[in-house]
């Protein structure tokens, strides 16, 4: 099968940054004609490497070969001369102006010293044609679906730069079904023409529908390039998360004893909870004293789900019910007064507020319980600061340090202190455990389970089903934002990653 | 000692710093230009009595206005915004208390009598409730438009700045108003204890928005709403009401120095009233050391900004420098005071007390 050629070939690349190691010594491959996918876990270096082969990062080692020349890619503008050119999830087109004027920005044909559009549109008509695109060219951008809008992104790539190397960046993660398949017939349509695509995306399916190849890459780690049809499922996703099949069966499950429980009244009932285009309908339910895992890749559902207990986003499927009451508004403050506290995913945009102290952040939660006029003297916020920084062990000089100064595990905490102190019922963890060290993870993990068993319930969301197995009492497991299993007690990984890969 | 003492290090870290040095500066120089600048005196005015007056006297008197402004900009900007139509709150303000003086008037003809004494059917309360009711409603109406219809700050209030001039023309009747009302004029012109009575207004307002941001939750929120809204609303805070209160109160501000301005100069104009004050208190804040994206904030190193732009105003006047020139002048404040807060001096000061310090360092 090796009768193409690589078009892309790099070497040894590594690039760090201050801290953290983002590539080491990755090698990938691109050849003509093929659709070539990148998968990994967050932070696993896919987006520094796609950085580097467009020239946004310059790797401190390694090398780039473009159809066997040796080249450096010097910038953004330098890889797209090169032939090389993205298409990001959010199109930066102009929704304003017409499909055509998008598709031949720059490169406008002229008469008589003004922009010949009769000429310009017949360019841009063909140009689309030749993808199989049926639209009028001479509309506005944003009269057109996303699906569209990034197939339009696709021809401008295609004709006016002329690229040979399409960077596909998780371009379906809006599309519906039928719009997707529209995306991949061109790109099917494209390959055929000799056009390398590197297709990163987090939907398994669709990797399975459409790459040649897959490259697996963890913690800035190549971990290996495979054959998709030599690849089943199952080895791909332990290859992401890390683990090896038969390593799985030797691991036994620490957490062995299944207490009985009563089956008392649940704190939270979501019954066909959904949100069109986010999650398909689910029914869960938490119950006090117990830990439930939800595990699922990144783009599972997982943080959707997360979203619409906590009110984040508005459930327009089935129904909420909290302690017996069935919920009908949805926002953050509700849930708060509800006894519902998320620790969010996105530790930085949507936890920290990196120039309050760590005092503030800390008692933000409970003032906003409290409302404006109730303010919590300072006396008794650094009271309650100082109660959670000794019972989290919280590493800082003192409570009156900018947050944004601290090391994520701490900055965690802090956001964990934050929501314990508005003592809540249920208490969601998003991801709680990511880019922190092992310390302070294991401290977390700890407290999870400590949490548990005063009485609160607590749902630890994680792609590492390492942590998810230790600390959960039931694991629920979502993949394409769909709940497709739910297990209690004794599961063990192999079990896991086989329904999150979808072949159980 | 190598380190600095941590008073030195509290001053040179304080947002209050550098307006007070900008302050001082102008002032000296006024001093060395015109000697007789500080001098105070007391006059015994016919109508409003024994009181102080002096070049210092009119720059607080007459700098009250932006200084109101400075207060409510404050709070806008700390949520991340800014409001661009304070100067048009201030002309809509100054249009609604003409007009509702106005009325009574008629077509009769302005006696002596009418000037000294009261002309209008409406009481002076009322006439002050519909002010501040206006200004009000304008800073609602933008806090509507940021926080629940999710417009741009800017291009929400510029809404506001446009149309608000000639909604303040539409009240008057498209006509520059002459107020004819004696008691109404207290609030520019008037003195209590021999010393203006804006300056009273100013410290009122300030003090109850101190009240309002320090001693309740919401100054926190604010900051915290300006640094990440949306962890902010994650952490269950409503910070679609903070922006909407700060919003409101901006259009109050506005609305008092409305009333204030339109009482100095006896009259409402649409068109010139609070002219280009919304760009003079953005920077009387960026000087007090608020950031233009927001967070923490300072309600007075902002009154000390304004203070420092009237002063800087009054000397350009002093120095007999045009008035159509002023704005030329003014860029040239502002030129400053960005180097100066930019981070490249920033890092250029640390630098060099830095050095000084470990200078001491080896010698001891």
């Amino acid at each position: 099968m090796t009768e193409s050629k690589n078009i892309v070939k790099m070497l040894g690349i590594a690039k760090s940054f201050p801290g953290v190691v983002a590539l080491e010594d990755v090698d990938f491959s691109l050849r003509t004609g093929e659709i070539h996918a990148l998968m990994g876990e967050n932070g696993a270096g896919k987006s520094t490497l796609i950085k580097v082969l467009t020239g946004v990062e310059q790797p401190d080692q390694g090398t780039i070969e473009l159809d066997g020349q040796l080249v450096q890619v010097r910038s953004p503008q330098h890889s797209q001369e090169l032939g090389i050119s993205t298409v990001y999830q959010e199109i930066n087109l102009c929704t304003n102006i017409s499909v055509a004027e998008n598709i031949m920005l720059g490169h406008e044909p002229y008469r008589f010293g003004s922009i010949h559009w009769r000429k310009l549109n017949e360019l841009a008509q063909r140009a689309v044609h030749r993808l199989n695109i049926d639209i009028d060219v001479t509309q506005p951008l944003e009269n057109y679906s996303v699906a569209i809008q990034q197939m339009v992104a696709i021809t401008r790539a295609l004709e006016v730069l002329s690229a040979k190397v399409l960077i596909l960046d998780e371009p379906t993660s809006s599309l519906d079904i039928h719009e997707t398949n529209l995306l991949f017939e061109v790109m099917r349509q494209l390959k055929s023409e000799g056009i390398g695509i590197i297709f990163i995306t987090h939907f398994l399916d669709q990797v399975y529908q459409i790459a040649d190849r897959i490259t697996v890459l963890r913690n800035g780690k190549l971990v290996g390039t495979y054959d998709t049809a030599s690849l089943p499922r199952v080895e791909l996703v332990a290859k992401m998360l890390g683990r090896s099949l038969t390593e799985l069966d030797a691991i036994s499950k620490e957490k062995s004893q299944v207490e009985e429980k009563k089956p008392e009244q649940h704190l939270v009932e979501a019954k066909g909870l959904g949100r069109t285009g986010s999650l398909e309908p689910v029914d869960l339910e938490l119950s006090a004293n117990e830990v439930l895992g939800i595990a699922g890749l990144l783009g599972s559902g997982r943080t959707e789900l997360a979203g619409l207990i906590f009110g984040i986003d508005t459930p327009n499927n089935g129904s909420l019910i909290v302690g017996g009451e069935k919920v009908n508004t949805f926002s953050p403050l509700e849930s708060l007064k509800r006894g519902i506290a998320l620790c969010p995913e996105d530790r930085k945009a949507e936890g920290i507020i990196g120039d309050l102290t760590i005092r503030e952040n800390i008692i933000l939660a409970l003032q906003a319980r409290y409302g404006w006029f109730k303010f919590l003297s300072l006396q008794k916020q650094s009271e309650i600061a100082e109660k959670y920084i000794q019972l989290l062990g919280i590493v800082t000089p003192s409570s009156e340090q900018l947050v944004k100064n601290l090391s994520g595990g701490n900055q965690q905490k802090v956001i964990l202190a934050r929501w314990l102190a508005t003592n809540p019922k249920v208490l969601i963890l998003d991801e709680p455990t990511r880019g922190i060290d092992v310390g302070a993870k294991t401290e977390i993990q700890k407290l999870v389970m400590q949490l548990a068993e005063e009485g609160k319930s607590c749902v630890f969301i994680s792609s590492e089903l390492e942590e998810v197995l230790r600390i959960s009492d039931r694991v629920v497991v979502l993949r394409d934002r769909k709940k497709v299993a739910e297990y209690s007690g004794g599961v063990d990984d192999q079990t896991l990653i086989h329904t999150m890969a979808g072949e159980l | 000692m190598k380190q600095q003492t941590p008073l030195l290090k509290r001053i040179r870290e304080s947002r209050l710093l550098w307006p007070f040095v900008a302050w001082v500066i102008i002032l000296l120089f006024d001093a060395i230009v015109e000697p007789g600048f500080f001098k105070l005196g007391i006059l015994d005015d016919p109508v409003y009595g024994k009181h102080l007056y002096g070049n210092l006297v009119d720059i607080f008197n007459n700098g009250a206005p932006l200084m109101l402004v400075a207060i409510g900009m404050t709070l806008v900007i700390a949520t991340g915004g800014v409001d661009l139509s304070v100067g048009a709150v201030i002309a809509i303000s100054a249009a609604m208390g003409a007009v509702l003086i106005n009325p009574a008037l008629g077509n009769q003809l302005i006696t002596n009598d009418i000037l000294t004494k009261n002309a209008t059917n409406t009481p002076l309360p009322l006439i002050i409730l519909a002010d501040l009711a206006a200004g009000t409603l304008c800073g609602l109406w933008n806090g509507l438009l940021v926080s629940r219809a999710r417009i741009q700050p800017m291009v929400a209030t510029l809404i506001l700045m446009v149309a608000g001039r000639g909604i303040a023309q539409l009240i008057t009747n498209g006509q520059i108003m002459t107020i004819y009302y004696t008691p109404y004029f207290w609030f520019g012109n008037g003195y209590i204890l021999g010393l203006p009575v804006s300056i009273y207004i100013v410290v009122l307002v300030f003090l109850l928005a101190w009240v309002l941001i320090r001693k309740t939750a919401i100054g926190l929120f604010i900051e915290s709403v300006g640094i990440n809204a949306k962890s902010t609303y994650y952490s269950g805070i409503n910070e679609q009401n903070i922006k909407l209160l700060a919003y409101t109160f901006c259009g109050f501000c506005g609305a008092i120095a409305g009333l204030i301005l339109s009482s100095y100069v006896h009259s409402a104009d649409g068109n010139n009233n609070g002219l280009n004050y919304e760009l003079d208190a953005i920077l009387a804040v960026v000087m007090g050391g608020t950031l233009m994206t927001g967070g923490r904030f300072s309600i007075f190193a902002s009154v000390i900004g304004a203070l420092v732009i009237w002063t800087f105003t009054v000397t350009v006047y002093s120095l007999g420098v045009p008035a159509n020139a002023l704005l030329a002048a003014k860029a040239v404040l502002v030129m400053v005071v960005i180097l100066l807060y930019s981070d490249y001096t920033r890092r250029l000061m640390n630098r060099l007390v830095e050095r000084r310090g470990s200078q001491h360092g080896t010698t001891n």
